[in-house]
């Protein structure tokens, strides 16, 4: 699979080749990638892709087999965590209940040496920053979930961490809060610039936090870009599939013309714009939902039956059976076409992918 | 966390030093059985099959370790059930003294059984007076003696892990089973007590082996009437050193017999319900007459069942030779106890049960500390191994770790890896230190298990050293851990008996052995109030301890 390219000197925080076994079993396999000052990068991807354990390499708990981690040109792979300077904030923020707000947002000061009315002064601005000013002497049992994970970011940012690590950060809230809480983490860490690495599994998420996301599957790294990009031109099929919803077709790559090619697929012929890795022979076709117009039906063009409508509002969602059986869901004006309709599907030139046939 | 090379070593160290200190004594022990001397024999092994007495003793410790497993059964589950089923005042008074037995030292309840029930004894007393009779009505001696005292202090087995198992009894079943159409007695047989089957063997075989290991019971109420223990004990005492070494043999076959069902049963999985739940609401007792019975019932009870705790006061309040012919001791003062201030030969044995309970205590802790270290957070090779360790002391009754130890110290080859200590003044507490492993083992691994290790990671993430992360954070959350392992590691040495009695010499005496020498010597009164002092000091330790648990974290 393809690496991303290191960039030179540029890159803050650079991962290069690294590898963890668990056993046998490669958690992550390979992965480089540069992060820049300041950068927002999410690690997104299923479960058990190795999202976890490459935060965990990041900050030093685990040592990986193979490969090297370093930050501001040190190589910090055997760095021990207590020598990273690495802020983190842990899933369920693993605050310490003995200790009030103000103890815990001092422990990483105090390892520093902060002493004093220093001390004082640092604690105060830390929760100033997550707008909890004068919480000092809470204790954490009388924290709401939200506020918890406030502390946790102010406990990981007052020592002045050279990376900040967010291990699923919102995963712990209430839905209706998660929206929110997003957009002003978001603003937050943009506002103190430190360099951030966040896991999360969900792409919208994902989308949100971050400037750049690099996708992770079974352990490897697909592919690294801003949203807009893994949405646009994914790299490889799991990318297609896993940002944003897609339908998958089989087809035959009849020839190339070119930066156009011509397939076949369910008899017909599509004209569609081509990539390198293509070549003549089966491929497979993958289509956004907005990736493809409804007309009318016609012998030439592949033709449907409207199964279902999906009603969100301003798109409506249709599911069309195809005559093999397929279903292939369409978005376009929500009263385009009735249930029960016949329609006939074109392909768009944005958001049809095409990828070599992947053997099962 | 790394495996570093370090922890690897200690690793090793701790489980070479642990082997050496627990296994192999016992492995001594064996040997002595069929090596004399002479060199290897199985004579010993030969007399110990031929002879019916031995065999007498061998049954009497079973089938009496299965009686009491009956008797507090009928004992402990209506209690648990009448406590955690109903509302009636006082019900956490009452939950709290039917619960005393499991902390109290054994042989300050078969003291004070003894002056409540004995041929002397308050209830014979008061018998005496009136029918007006010469001789004591009964002989509080023989099986039946052993048997009842047995239940008085077991019973709280099958109470406490009743009551655990009512506790995490998911009410939504009880309720399907109740729409399903279940009356109380059918819900009982088949729900609750299915349910409640694990608990109720757990309960059943720690009294089972708690039975097999009892020495103080049959020791002053036997008579002539022998268990393994007591059998062993006087074999040595005899100077038949191989065959106490067989007969100790036998006694840990069976125990680890008892101990491999209790695995077993523990295996198959606790079936209390899949939801965690919470405890049924204790019921409002609704019915008049069930509304004073159940009270009254439960009150009686848990009277009956204290009521040598507080005879054993008021002896301690009888001054030596007042009470002779009246139903109550007609004279009451302190002066037992300034004795035992006062006369230093009598507060010597409270100094040193004090000074020796603390030592291993505090090396209890310290080990189960690092070995819960080296387990759960460096993950060491011989993890496993260590954790087996710490539990073997559990198996093997006390008598048989007390002989073993006696054997192992008794002998200058340093290069066997035996040196003299019997007769130092560290056997006992090393003894004790031994003894007290598993339960704070147990107690403080469980703790580190529930304790989340990314609190100590967050340590180490804020730049704090491994020391600042043990002392800020790992200690200061296992605090309510370490408190419990130290308060039950106090408490059993504090009163321990059947160790002590075989290990002890003149100079370090326990306090145990204090109040058997004062009762040999009819000094009664004396006897009580170091039976009140034991009590008094444990008691103190605990109520300490569960201050701290309470404390530290909200
Ligand atoms: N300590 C460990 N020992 C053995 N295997 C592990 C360990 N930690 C992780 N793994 C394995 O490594 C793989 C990657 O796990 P990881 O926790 O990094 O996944 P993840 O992407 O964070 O998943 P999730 O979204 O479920 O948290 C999984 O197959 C997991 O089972
Ligand atoms: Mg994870």
């Amino acid at each position: 699979m393809s690496a991303e390219p290191v960039a030179g000197g540029a890159d803050f925080l650079v991962l290069r080749d690294l590898e963890k076994r668990f056993d046998d079993h490669r958690a992550v396999d390979q992965v480089s990638l540069g992060i820049r000052q300041g950068e927002i990068v999410a690690l997104l991807g299923p479960s058990g892709s190795g999202k976890t354990t490459t935060l965990r390499l990041l900050a030093g708990f685990e040592r990986p087999e193979r490969g090297t981690l370093s930050v501001a040109g040190e190589d910090i792979t055997n760095t021990p965590p207590v020598a990273r300077r690495f802020g983190m904030v842990f899933q369920h923020y693993a605050l310490f209940p003995h200790l009030d707000v103000g103890g815990n947002i001092a422990f990483g000061l105090e390892s520093l040496g902060v002493t004093g009315s220093e001390l004082i002064r640092r604690v105060a601005t830390a929760l100033e920053l997550v707008e909890l000013g004068g919480f000092e002497r809470r204790r954490i049992s009388q924290l709401s979930g939200g506020q918890q994970q406030r502390v946790a970011l102010a406990r990981a940012l007052a020592p002045e961490p050279r990376v900040l690590l967010l291990d699923e950060p919102l995963s712990n809230l209430d839905p209706s809060l998660r929206e929110r809480t997003r957009r002003e983490l978001r603003a937050l860490i943009q506002r103190v610039g430190t360099t951030t690495v966040l896991v999360t599994h969900e792409q919208e998420e994902a989308f949100d936090l971050a400037d750049r996301v690099a996708v992770l599957n079974q352990g490897r790294l697909e592919q690294v870009g801003t949203p807009d990009e893994l949405y646009a031109v994914p790299r490889t099929p799991f990318v297609a599939r896993f940002v944003g919803r897609t339908n998958e077709m089989r087809a035959t790559l009849v020839a190339v013309e070119g930066d156009r090619c011509r397939v076949r697929l369910a008899g017909v012929e599509w004209s569609l714009p081509t990539n390198a890795a293509v070549a003549p022979g089966p491929v497979q076709v993958l289509a956004r939902p907005e990736a493809l117009g409804m007309v009318a039906p016609g012998p030439d063009r592949l033709t449907g039956k409207v199964l279902a409508r999906r009603f969100t509002g301003a798109q409506g969602f249709f599911t069309v059976a195809l005559g093999d059986g397929t279903t292939i869901e369409v978005a376009a004006d929500p009263w385009a076409v009735r249930v029960g309709d016949r329609v006939g599907l074109e392909p768009k030139d944005r958001g049809v992918h095409l990828f070599p046939h992947e053997p099962a | 966390m790394s495996r570093g090379r370090g922890s690897q070593w200690l690793g090793a160290l701790v489980a070479v030093v642990l082997a050496w200190i627990v296994v192999y004594p016992l492995f001594l022990v064996f040997v002595e059985g069929i090596h004399t001397p002479g060199g290897w024999t199985l004579e010993a092994v030969g007399r110990f099959v031929r002879e019916r007495n031995e065999w007498g003793a061998l049954w009497a410790s079973c089938w009496i370790s299965l009686a009491s497993v009956a008797l507090s059964a009928l004992i402990g589950i209506p209690l648990a059930f009448l406590v955690a089923r109903y509302h009636f005042p006082g019900r956490r008074v009452i939950s709290g003294i039917l619960a005393l037995p499991a902390v109290l030292p054994p042989l300050v309840g078969v003291i004070a059984f003894l002056f409540l029930y004995g041929e002397t004894g308050f209830a014979a007393h008061l018998f005496q007076y009136v029918f007006h009779l010469e001789e004591a009505p009964w002989r509080l001696q023989g099986p039946g003696a052993v048997l009842l005292v047995h239940a008085y202090s077991m019973y709280v087995y099958f109470y406490l892990f009743t009551r655990a198992g009512l506790q995490r009894l998911d009410p939504s079943l009880l309720e399907a089973a109740a729409t399903l159409g279940a009356g109380r007695w059918r819900m009982l047989r088949r729900v609750v007590l299915p349910l409640l089957w694990p608990a109720l063997g757990g309960a059943g075989l720690l009294t089972f082996l708690t039975s097999l290991a009892s020495f103080s019971a049959p020791y002053i109420f036997g008579g002539g009437f022998r268990v393994m223990t007591t059998q062993i004990v006087s074999t040595r005492l005899n100077g038949d050193i191989p065959l106490a070494m067989v007969e100790t043999f036998a006694l840990t076959v069976v125990a680890l017999l008892g101990l491999a069902l209790l695995r077993h049963s523990s295996r198959n999985g606790d079936r209390s319900g899949g939801s965690k739940g919470v405890a049924p609401e204790p019921r409002r007792l609704r019915t008049g007459i069930s509304r004073f019975l159940v009270p009254t019932a439960v009150w009686c009870l848990a009277v009956f069942l204290i009521l040598p705790h507080l005879t054993l006061l008021l002896v301690s309040f009888v001054p030596r030779g007042t009470w002779t012919l009246e139903a109550v001791p007609p004279v009451y003062s302190v002066g037992n106890y300034f004795t035992l201030f006062q006369d230093p030969v009598r507060l010597r044995p409270m100094v040193t049960s004090l000074w020796m309970a603390t030592a291993a205590t505090v090396f209890a802790v310290a080990t189960a500390l690092v070995v819960a270290i080296l387990v759960l957070r460096r993950r060491v090779r011989v993890a496993a191994l260590l954790e087996t360790l710490l539990e073997v002391p559990w198996a093997v009754p006390g008598t048989v770790f007390a002989i073993a130890l006696a054997t192992m110290f008794s002998v200058n080859a340093p290069l066997a890896g035996r040196v003299i200590l019997v007769g130092t003044l560290v056997i006992l507490p090393l003894a004790y230190f031994v003894r007290s492993l598993p339960i704070t083992g147990r107690a403080i691994l469980a703790g580190f298990r529930q304790l989340d290790p990314s609190l100590e990671e967050a340590a180490a993430t804020l730049g704090a050293s491994r020391w600042r992360t043990l002392r800020r954070v790992t200690l200061p959350l296992l605090r309510p851990a370490i408190a419990a392992g130290a308060s039950l590691a106090f408490a059993t040495a504090f009163g321990d008996f059947l160790t002590s009695v075989i290990l002890y010499t003149y100079d370090t005496r326990p306090i145990s052995l204090e109040i058997l020498g004062s009762l040999r010597q009819s000094d009664v009164g004396v006897a009580a109030a170091y039976g009140v002092m034991l009590m008094l000091i444990s008691g103190i330790v605990f109520a300490l301890a569960g201050e701290r648990a309470g404390g530290g974290v909200a």
